[in-house]
């Protein structure tokens, strides 16, 4: 045993590997993304990146079913999407262990909505577990295992934003090896028909009573008494500020929330005079010990939003800290395309059509932000095509709609969406932007890029003659660092009457370690027009004196992007020295 | 919770903010603290405001802050140095890297440039020093973060050795001798006093 820091990404991974699994895959995003990049790094687990995570689900299954155990991993909406495999793996049950890691983003940090993953598992009907911590991350994964096997069911350890990349103390173990036991077909369990998931219902119902009582007595479960006066409830991270901001107050600390300890509760709740519960995002253990009779105090802490210690505290009456007089007025920093980032190109030319684009989820979304504003809708991964096709069904002529679309969402849930654009008639517009990665969640490989997980090369599909396949006639190939050349193949393709497909393909800005020669502006040429101010490059800058365009040499990559714009030609090579000056001032 | 130190390392997505939290995470855990450390990952990290918090002490529950908590503020930018002001108690210690990065709304014209930020954290008794020209001094322009935690180290009660070892095992082998000089220029330029508020 030996003790050292670790994120809860980290610590999930190493649980994982502790307790003997076999496989682990998912699909990448934040925050549970560096479970399977940390996982992979351990001896004897084959890591995979799936192209969604249904099919991680689906894959896990096959992995569990064949005996061995497996951990999937995805953040809290990716459940959204393997949500089928589990809630009917539930009835079937498991071989070897299956446990699903995921992750909710309370304040939405990197994610489109804060859905609470704990109305899954009492949906699914399936145990899941809350760490508080990393330690508690190790070991519920472990645990996790045992229940999923031992109950046969799979499994949720649910971890939150501030779990996942908060870093703590773990204790680290040994490897459990485990032998794998022949593979005997089961179709009782495992041929989900109708007659079949009619008796795997009632033995679920069955494995959830014997569960029911496990959580009254299971460690995760825990009492903690201090004072009488006040009791709180809580679970994940909330239990954390619970003990910053009332150190004097007795808590039950739930670890597995579902199925719900009621007796515990109830215990509980008759120790001490005032009750309360602390939980993040949904009023899950609030409604569940309101159902029980048990009167629950009001805090007025939201069910919005990520909690802190002070939070905590003010809802208890706790006075406010002494406060420095804050400096307002600040200008804002949202995040933006990198310099050099080849979606900005093709925005630029959406920009300048006019387009209705229906985007999607990866950094491209940022084409939404000034000042291209190019983006008119961002739902969830692979909705691009589908909402191009419905805008289309109502739409009129003369505003076209393009749906936008990277390499690894199309790869992700974009082809039905095409195939769907193909067999309903659509002459819509799409584009792929194919950076060569997963961007956003830090450059992920993918069926497109054509790298594993485990950074081996593998067949990388060539997204034209899969385009063709499907019967798209029309694929066009373009350089989204020339947005001449974007908007142009463009008008053509809105203008149509036929479904296209445009590709544009550059490798993300990141990936390219070779940086060109930076440009300047040739200030005596520059007209102020502000064609490149409006890039929303973090290289170029309106001066405020002159008005006229300023290039930043040290943050100028010599993507070109900017030369192309001007029509002045007032943009060229910089053969100065890359001093610190520039953005420094 | 007087007897756990809180320390918020806030900058923009790119300069290094996540290794510097690292490696003064790492000090904390050889001196023999409960440590947590918060950081986000994302979305925000493509050139827009990040923050990472390092707790440690006897018993650390909380990787979060709030307001009025935080005793050491090590601001790798002046925007985003006044933006956590009211984070830092009365009594609590601002280094504050004298660069300034504008954000893209001032870039493009939309917004102005905020005014007057190095007189009011002055006057809120922050010590400015110049990362980036020290980092090049050191030999690496990259190694400004280490120039920062260089400057925090004089304020926080560690061993110059414990940060030495951590931070050669911390960043890439071939800019060990860059960060380790880096580190011994923002730590020399908060020497004698110059860093205390």
């Amino acid at each position: 045993m030996s003790r050292t820091l670790m994120s809860g990404n980290e610590a999930v991974a190493r649980g994982a590997w502790e307790a003997g699994v076999v496989v682990g895959v998912g699909y990448p995003g934040t925050p549970s993304t560096e479970v399977l990049e940390n996982l992979v790094g351990y001896e004897g687990v084959n890591c995979q990146w799936a192209p969604n995570e249904k099919v991680a689900a689906e894959v896990a299954a096959g992995v569990s079913v064949a005996g061995a155990r497996v951990l999937v991993t995805m953040k809290h909406v990716g459940l959204n999407v393997a949500a089928d495999p589990l809630f009917t793996q539930a009835y079937a049950g498991v071989g070897g262990g299956l446990v699903y890691l995921v992750a909710d983003d309370p304040s939405m940090h990197s994610s489109q909505n804060e859905q609470d993953t704990r109305n899954y598992a009492a949906a699914a009907k399936v145990p899941i577990l809350e760490p508080s911590d990393s330690a508690e991350a190790l070991e519920f994964v472990k645990r996790a295992f045992e229940i999923s096997e031992h109950y046969d069911v799979p499994v949720i350890v649910r971890t939150t934003t501030r779990i996942s990349h908060s870093k703590s103390m773990v204790e680290v173990g040994e490897r459990e090896e485990r032998d794998i036991p022949e593979y005997h077909k089961d179709a009782g369990r495992f041929v989900m028909m109708p007659a079949n998931a009619r008796v795997r219902r009632v033995d679920l119902a069955r494995r959830l009573n014997e569960l029911e009582t496990c959580v009254e007595s299971c460690p995760e479960n825990r009492v903690e008494m201090r004072g009488t006066e006040l009791g709180v409830i809580t679970s994940g991270v909330a239990y954390q500020y619970v003990r910053e901001a009332l150190p004097d107050v007795s808590v039950l600390k739930l670890g597995m929330t579902f199925p719900f300890p009621e007796a515990l509760v109830g215990e509980f709740a008759a120790k001490v005079e005032r009750l309360a519960v602390v939980e993040e995002l949904d009023p899950y253990l609030m409604l569940r010990v309101k159902a029980l009779g048990i009167e629950v105090m009001e805090t007025g802490l939201p069910q919005i939003g990520e909690y802190s210690p002070g939070l905590v505290a003010a809802a208890f009456g706790a006075p406010e800290p002494e406060l420095r007089e804050p400096i307002t007025d600040l200008p804002p920093r949202p995040p933006l395309m990198c310099p050099g980032c080849p979606h900005r190109g093709v925005f630029y030319a959406l920009h300048r059509l006019k387009a209705v684009v229906t985007g999607d989820i990866g950094c491209y979304t940022l084409g939404a932000l000034p000042p291209l504003q190019a983006v008119d809708t961002c739902i969830c991964m692979g909705a691009s095509m589908g909402m191009a096709h419905g805008m289309e069904l109502i739409g009129s002529a003369e505003k076209p709609v393009v749906a936008v679309i990277g390499d690894s969402t199309f790869a992700h849930s974009g082809l039905t969406g095409l195939l769907n654009m193909v067999y309903n008639g659509s002459k819509g517009t799409v584009m792929i932007l194919d950076n060569r990665t997963t961007a956003m969640t830090g450059h992920q490989g993918n069926p497109v890029s054509g790298v594993t997980l485990a950074g081996d090369p593998a067949p990388a599909v060539d997204l034209e003659a899969l385009v063709r396949a499907m019967g798209v006639s029309s694929v066009r190939m373009v350089n989204p660092h020339d947005p001449g050349e974007v908007y142009h193949v463009l008008k053509e393709e809105v203008a149509a009457e036929h479904l296209s497909v445009i590709v544009a393909k550059a490798p993300c800005a990141l990936l390219v370690r070779e940086k060109a020669d930076p440009f300047a502006v040739d200030e005596d040429a520059c007209v102020k027009c502000g064609r490149c101010i409006n890039l929303g490059c973090p290289a170029i800058s309106k001066d405020p004196q002159t008005s006229r365009a300023v290039i930043d040499a040290t943050i100028c990559v010599g993507c070109g992007l900017c030369v192309k714009v001007c029509k002045s030609d007032a943009i060229v090579p910089s053969g100065a020295a890359c001093d610190i000056g520039g953005r420094w001032s | 919770m007087s007897d756990v130190t809180t320390v918020l390392l806030a900058g923009v997505g790119g300069q290094g903010t996540i290794l510097a939290g690292d490696v003064l995470a790492k000090v904390a855990v050889a001196a023999g603290h409960d440590v947590k450390l918060s950081e986000v990952h994302g979305m925000a990290q493509r050139g827009g405001s990040v923050d990472t918090v390092v707790r440690f002490g006897p018993q650390v529950f909380s990787s979060v802050v709030d307001p009025g908590t935080v005793d050491h503020l090590i601001a790798f930018e002046i925007i985003e140095a006044a933006r956590k002001l009211a984070f830092v108690k009365p009594s609590g210690r601002l280094v504050v890297n004298s660069r300034n990065i504008q954000p893209l709304p001032v870039l493009t014209g939309t917004l102005s440039p905020p005014v007057g930020l190095i007189a009011a954290l002055d006057y809120e008794r922050a010590v400015f020093l110049d990362a980036e020209e020290l980092a090049c001094e050191a030999g690496s322009p990259r190694s400004a973060n280490i120039v920062l935690m260089g400057a925090a180290s004089v304020g926080l009660p560690f061993d110059e050795e414990a940060w030495r070892e951590v931070i050669s095992a911390r960043v890439p082998p071939k800019t060990v001798d860059a960060n380790l000089k880096a580190f011994e220029l923002g730590r020399n330029a908060c020497e004698g006093g110059a860093c205390e508020a």
